[in-house]
């Protein structure tokens, strides 16, 4: 699948909103539209999770989204966190992109002065998890005997019930959370509220690369 | 107990303490506290006053090009800040090492839109290598040092300090810190032995090579190393803008200018090789053409510093990530002694034809108005080749890196990632501050020096020793070159009605003089480089002139252009 970015940008000059660029410059200075050979790697998109890690210093998110932004990769989710590792921080976040860009935006963002260390896997590498929240009317629940179906259905908790509404939470993987969320939106005027958590995610691999990373470096700087 | 000073004075103190000698600046109301503290180190800090923070930024980029040290800028909060984000993008693109401190309102004020208050950490984190706001005196050591190990390792870049006003006034016992480690930063990769050895093998397996060097050979100071494993593969190289003066211009090896206004035999040979060897520098388009014909026949090793060069543009086959000081003699100890002779001669034909079509009209022309390369030339030869070239950016820039000559390493200050119009002429103040035994030849337009014309001030106060050569053709002579070529001759608004720029020169007390006739330029040259102090030279360009050859943008870098 090629990818476009943006849509379309009609004549295309180098727009950056699409996969062409305009050549101007043949011999007979003729104008024609060429396939941006960049872009055109750009053939098997998928989902990444990334696991950045940095050192606790103010402004990190900002470096870290715009190294997406600048090569025009939207962010699906984004969770930060303290690690369990004391004074470094931990971004989980996903994207939709090929291999090659996200190779390219892991070294763009370890580039960064104050990032550790940034890695990205498949869903595969990766034990996953998200959670949400869904707020639904009580009357409504009381009266669609289908509510608490599809709840205990999906094995989900209700948190808190009072006589206006009731408050439901749902752990697990991004499709669980939204087929409950669309089966009980599409119950006339049973959500009121709906919010998803960025996704989180620890690796399956037995090696701990930060692990290692910060014993090297602690190595080299006492050889120093 | 130690002394306690003002944060200011800590700055003070730690600029001294990273061996700062030179700062170019331009005062207000918020960095007011740290120019109170300057005003008892003129002694040690030679502060230079610049006409427009612009010119503080890319003066201390000349400054740092030619002597390899940090450039130091400081300026105040909000305008004055502002107004050096085009330098410090600049010194990104191009590698420069340099410490902008800008002032900043007080902690208390911060996200007010108090007066002058900008947020500049989060403008310049993606233009600059670090960003970091001071907001507690107790900070300015570790910072300053943190700052400058920053700027100068690894792949050098510009650092910004946001240095807050209540970090200035506030007291604190001030102690030198020598931050030489930061654990999220490794500047200096370990090399890799599989993949020396691996290159090696594919360079003693290669019968077409060709390196191509980049400024990262300049800043490494790795002339000497790049040289013997050159010579001793017996492997043709060509250079981009900003690695022109990695190696001498004579260099037999040395076969000229890689990209769209380089030289047609190193451009034609980088799609015939069987081997391309990139020693640092980053495949901008300028120099590739179009990517999807660019070198496919040939397998690709690049040396780096910076891993997130590899595969950025060009698919690479091997990436030796490192300084090329220690990467490029780890291999040079494993290729053998080579002879290539037949693959080097086979450039010649085209630099012949280049010679005959384009070089030889532009450096000797028999009549008509001057032309750039023959001043440039002549203004190179008359310097024994051995000036400092700056250029500003335009046909001049293109003109003065095709015809100057280089012997001396560290001798190109140009604005070559960024293409900054009005670069050039603060560059070449810094530049005479930086080397202040060479000549400092600069090259500019009509157009480019009117973009930092105020410096002429900073030049008249200073007495700094820049030779301006003005060459005037009363065009934004590239944007023409370009509308003559791919906008069907629609000259949208780069006719420029010119000032007398002799008698701006000498409102400034600047020697200047204006050449028209061909048979007054070498003379006008040898008064220019006899002269002491600064010189403003301004030759009557032919209007319509035409840097060539050309690679068109996007096209093949092997189908140059030689005529329009």
């Amino acid at each position: 699948m090629k990818r476009t970015f943006g849509g379309q940008c009609g004549e295309c000059t180098s727009c950056g909103k699409c996969d062409r660029v305009l050549n101007r410059g043949n011999a007979a200075g003729e104008e024609t539209i060429i396939d941006n050979p960049i872009m055109e790697q750009d053939n098997s998109t998928k989902l990444y999770t990334f696991l950045i890690y940095s050192e606790n210093i103010a402004g990190l998110l900002s470096q870290i989204s715009a190294v997406f932004t600048r090569r025009q990769v939207n962010i699906e989710s984004l969770n930060v966190c303290a690690s369990s590792t004391p004074g470094v921080h931990k971004y989980t976040v996903t994207s939709y992109c090929t291999l090659e860009m996200a190779t390219m935006l892991k070294k763009q963002m370890e580039k960064k002065i104050d990032v550790l260390q940034a890695n990205f896997f498949t869903d595969e590498e990766i034990f996953i998890n998200e959670t949400c929240l869904l707020k639904i009317s009580t009357p409504i629940m009381l009266e669609n005997h289908n509510v608490s179906r599809i709840v205990r259905m999906f094995n989900a908790r209700i948190v808190e019930v009072n006589p206006t509404y009731a408050t439901i939470e749902k752990t697990g993987i991004t499709s669980d959370i939204l087929a409950l969320f669309n089966e009980l939106n599409a119950i006339e005027g049973c959500v009121l509220q709906f919010v998803r958590s960025g996704r989180i995610a620890v690796t399956k691999s037995k090696i701990e690369k930060l692990d290692n990373y910060l014993a090297e470096r602690e190595k080299q700087r006492i050889n120093k | 107990m130690a002394e306690k000073i003002t944060g200011a004075e800590a700055l003070m103190r730690a600029l001294e303490h990273e061996g700062v000698d030179v700062l170019f600046g331009y005062p207000g109301g918020s960095i007011m506290p740290t120019y109170d503290a300057l005003y008892d180190h003129k002694g040690t800090l030679n502060h230079i006053l610049v006409r427009h923070e612009q010119g503080a930024v890319h003066a201390a980029q000349g400054y740092a090009r030619v002597s390899g040290k940090v450039g130091c800028a400081i300026v105040t909060s909000g305008p004055g800040a502002t107004n050096t984000i085009t330098g410090v993008a600049d010194a990104m693109m191009d590698s420069t090492p340099m410490v902008v401190i800008c002032g900043q309102v007080g902690v208390a004020m911060l996200g007010t839109d108090a007066f002058q208050e900008v947020d500049v950490v989060g403008v310049t984190q993606p233009i600059s290598k670090w960003s970091y706001q001071i907001r507690r005196p107790e900070d300015v050591a570790w910072a300053v040092s943190r700052a400058f190990y920053i700027a100068k390792s690894g792949r050098p870049g510009p650092v910004v300090l946001d240095f807050a006003k209540n970090a200035q006034t506030g007291m604190v016992e001030y102690e030198p810190a020598h931050v030489d480690f930061i654990r999220s930063y490794n500047p200096y990769p370990a090399i890799v032995k599989e993949d020396i050895e691996a290159a090696a093998k594919m360079i003693n397996n290669s019968v077409k090579p060709f390196a191509l060097l980049g400024q990262g050979v300049e800043l490494a100071g790795a002339r000497e190393e790049v040289c013997a494993f050159l010579e001793k593969a017996q492997i043709p190289f060509g250079t981009t803008f900003l690695g022109l003066s990695d190696m001498p211009s004579d260099h037999p090896l040395n076969k000229g200018i890689l990209g769209m206004h380089g030289n047609l035999g190193p451009n034609v040979m980088t799609n015939q090789c069987d081997l391309l060897i990139a020693i640092g520098m980053r495949f901008d388009d300028r120099v590739t053409g179009n990517l999807a014909t660019y070198a496919k026949q040939a397998k690709i090793i690049h040396f780096d510093i910076d891993a997130s060069e590899f595969n950025k543009n060009v698919k690479i086959d091997l990436a030796i990530h490192g300084d090329c000081k220690t990467t490029i003699p780890a291999v040079a100890e494993l290729v053998d002694k080579a002879k290539h002779d037949s693959w080097i001669s086979g450039f010649d034909p085209y630099a012949e034809k280049e010679y005959n079509k384009v070089i030889d009209k532009a450096i000797h022309p028999a009549e008509g108005p001057l032309l750039m390369g023959e001043v440039v030339r002549k203004v190179s030869e008359a310097a024994n080749n051995e000036a400092v070239m700056v250029t500003d950016v335009g046909q001049n820039q293109l003109f003065a890196c095709r015809y100057f000559k280089f012997t001396k390493p560290r001798s190109v200050v140009t604005s070559g990632g960024l293409g900054t119009m009005g670069f050039g002429l603060p560059a070449a103040i810094g530049a005479t501050f930086g080397a202040p035994d060479r000549a400092v030849c600069l090259f500019c337009g009509d157009g480019g020096l009117q973009m930092s014309i105020q410096e002429l001030g900073t030049i008249m106060e200073q007495g700094a020793p820049v030779k301006i050569i003005l060459l005037n053709n009363n065009f934004l002579g590239n944007v023409r070159q370009w509308q003559e070529m791919f906008f069907q001759r629609r000259y949208s608004f780069t006719p420029m009605t010119n000032p007398d720029y002799e008698l701006i020169a000498k409102g400034y007390g600047i020697n200047a003089k204006t050449v028209i006739e061909r048979s007054e330029l070498d003379a006008a040259i040898a008064e220019m480089l006899a002269t002491p102090g600064p010189y403003l030279l301004q030759c009557a360009i032919k209007e319509e002139d035409n840097v060539l050859p050309m690679t068109p943008p996007g096209a093949n870098i092997d189908e140059m252009l030689l005529e329009v």
